[in-house]
């Protein structure tokens, strides 16, 4: 494996609608490590997600993979592009509509010419691998939230990618599954030698399992380091952020006339 | 201003109805484009025939034999008073493989298996499936667009043709069980006068042209939904109404092509 | 790949389809009678034709034994130019005689052909020369009422 990085974020802007969503972006992505982006909603932590994927062309700047610019790629490229990459969507996404096994199954049917014994075998270990062998019969609709999260996994995994990407993987878990399914994000990285990139708001749970963090606020990066560095972090927003205090640099208030004065009280 | 802004008001929807035509335009070209791989794995369409076609059945059977039973009662009670009563197979057929046929059997498609179709996608879309397909390097509109729409095109112009068959056997039923019309002249002044070409192929041409456009707009709908509860909602009232519209436009059109001049 | 039940279902469901459209062919309408590849055309000229339409059909001492297939104008003649196709079994003699013909008083109208005597038979192509318009009820009342008035003279 080469000591390139991954992935290469390279002063990345994009505007929607004339709205700068992101100002300026850089990032680098080593090999075998699991980076976390934090920041608050509405900060453009999906726009970014969605720009690595390929699925929004920056307005400036450019997303390398493996040495490739995303933008540049035709669609016959980035689809080769996105065969190694799994994503994990924010209520796991899965097919609704086919069972945990043919979910799993997905990708390995669309993109190789296994015979079925063989993809029933790697399902299997897929399934095995967040510990739910025992639901390949079920339907998404009879899982619980947790266990929807983890077969979505087993299927983000399913052709063994080099690139994972999480967008919001512990949003709406309670603790137990939380804490399964961020060991679980951290364990496949390792098995897999893969470079994960978890988008997320959850700090306490991302602290714990990730080797660097980037915070967004408003378009640009923030704050960057590792957990320790972050956690020793005096970075006002920082602070706030990692302590979950109401009112800072991130204020209370929606910005509005004096309260006097839509009261309608004289000064 | 009320006027300029209610001015402004219709141009906006007539722009984006224009808008709207167009990328549904495109959107039925990305279906025949991508439409390869679901003929190369034929299950998905058989899937998707099960859905459309199977799960409508038992509405295009039953609604089919009432409105043959209705026309057969209605059609003996308007010959009887020229006498020719005999002509009632002919009145029932007729109506029914020209235009009854087709035409009820897409409304009642369009309202079960159309909007189920709508709300499907516009849940795929609303809950990432689409994207997480789309990320996972493959075709949405080839995998889940495209064998829907083949299902819905094929199954139409048998549905229709099913309840067409039905109309005539409640229209039987009740001229020739019930009502005493003599069978002989019911089955054969119906064979005098339905011609195989002129009358059953238009049908069923008619049918075919009714599937595509109902499964169009039903599949554009779910796709072009917007991902929220409403907007799936919104979606799946909206093609029932177009749906609906769609083909007593397009049965107005081919009527006047198929049987012109005579 | 496995059977699955789902097949069955779909399968029955497009057989059904099937059978549906046979019946309407065949017990509805006249595929049982529709024989396109074994017939061959004739022509006839009408002074008028009445409430022809094609697809009317041909009959002959009552049988049904072809179908209009065109009707036009003769812009030359002012005549109504009808052509026909006849199932090649039945071949008619050269004088036969074409007649517009009415089922029962209000009923449906079609083609009567009546053979004549010739050794000779009509051909692919051929015009049957000896030809009866449609009768048209005013004109017959008309006729009925000036031969009342003739008849009081």
């Amino acid at each position: 494996m080469s000591s390139q990085p991954l992935v290469e974020i390279r002063d990345v802007n994009f505007t929607y609608d004339a709205r700068p969503v992101l100002k300026g972006i850089n990032m680098t992505f080593h090999r075998g490590k699991v980076i976390a982006v934090m920041g608050g909603s509405g900060c453009g932590k999906t726009t970014l997600f969605r720009l690595i994927g390929g699925a929004l062309k920056p307005t400036k700047g450019e997303v390398k993979i493996d040495g490739q610019v995303m933008h540049e790629l035709d669609q016959k490229e980035l689809y080769a592009m996105r065969r190694k990459m799994g994503v994990l969507f924010q209520f796991g996404a899965l097919f609704t509509d086919m069972s945990v096994y043919d979910n799993v199954a997905f990708q390995m049917r669309e993109h190789t010419d296994l015979p079925e014994e063989m993809i029933r075998d790697l399902v299997m270990m897929k399934l095995h691998a967040v510990g739910l062998r025992g639901t390949h019969a079920l339907m998404p609709a009879e899982l619980s939230g947790g266990m929807a999260r983890r077969v979505a996994l087993a299927r983000t995994v399913a052709l063994d990618p080099m690139l994972i990407l999480y967008d919001e993987p512990f949003a709406g878990l309670d603790p137990i599954s939380l804490t399964v399914v961020g060991n679980s994000i951290r364990r496949l990285n390792n098995a897999l030698g893969a470079t994960s990139v978890v988008v997320t708001h959850d700090v306490q749970e991302s602290l714990k399992i990730v080797d660097y963090i980037y915070f967004i606020a408003d378009g640009v990066i923030v704050a960057e380091g590792t957990p320790a560095e972050i956690q020793a972090s005096d970075k006002p927003f920082v602070h706030q952020f990692v302590h979950g205090e109401m009112d800072g640099p991130v204020p209370f208030h929606y910005p509005s006339a004096s309260y006097q004065q839509d009261l309608g009280v004289r000064a | 201003m009320p006027i300029v802004s209610s001015v402004k008001r219709v141009g906006h929807r007539a722009v984006d109805t224009i808008w709207r035509i167009g990328y549904s335009t495109r959107f039925f070209g990305l279906i025949l484009l991508h439409s390869g791989p679901s003929f190369r794995r034929f299950h998905l369409i058989i899937r998707e025939l099960f859905f459309t076609g199977v799960m409508s059945l038992i509405i295009i059977l039953v609604a089919g034999l009432f409105v043959g039973v209705v026309l057969g009662l209605q059609g003996y009670e308007t010959l009887k008073s020229y006498g020719s009563e005999s002509a009632l197979g002919t009145l029932v057929a007729l109506s029914l493989v020209r235009e009854l046929g087709p035409v009820l059997a897409a409304l009642l498609f369009a309202s079960r298996a159309g909007s189920a179709m709508t709300a499907e996608i516009g849940l795929m879309k609303a809950t990432e499936q689409i994207a997480a397909m789309e990320m996972m390097a493959v075709n949405p509109i080839a995998r889940v667009v495209a064998p829907r729409f083949w299902a819905g095109v094929i199954s139409m112009p048998l549905l229709a043709a099913m309840f067409s068959a039905m109309g005539v056997f409640g229209g039987y039923l009740v001229g020739v069980v019930f009502i005493g019309v003599d069978e002989g002249s019911f089955w054969s002044q119906m064979q005098g006068s339905v011609d195989f070409q002129h009358d059953i192929l238009n049908g069923v041409l008619k049918s075919f042209v009714f599937g595509v456009a109902v499964t169009v707009i039903s599949l554009f709908e779910g796709f072009d939904a917007p991902p929220t509860a409403e907007g799936v909602s919104g979606a799946t009232t909206r093609t029932v109404v177009q749906s609906s519209l769609a083909i007593l436009l397009l049965d107005v059109i081919l009527t006047a092509l198929m049987f012109r001049g005579l | 790949m496995e059977r699955t039940t789902l097949d069955l279902w779909v399968g029955a469901f497009v057989v059904a389809g099937f059978v549906a459209l046979a019946i309407l062919a065949f017990k509805v309408g006249n595929l049982s009678t529709y024989n396109v590849s074994e017939s061959y055309q004739l022509k006839a000229n009408f002074g008028n034709i009445g409430g022809l339409k094609p697809t009317a059909s041909v009959r002959s001492a009552g049988v049904l034994i072809g179908r209009v297939t065109e009707i036009r104008l003769d812009a030359s003649r002012y005549e109504a130019e009808v052509i026909m196709s006849i199932d090649k079994r039945y071949q008619f003699p050269r004088d036969t005689l074409i007649s517009i013909q009415t089922s029962g008083l209000l009923g449906e109208q079609y083609i009567g052909l009546k053979p004549g005597v010739d050794e000779e038979m009509l051909k692919q192509g051929d015009e049957i020369r000896q030809s009866r318009s449609a009768m048209v009820l005013e004109d017959l009342i008309g006729q009925f009422i000036a031969g009342k008035a003739e008849s009081a003279k």
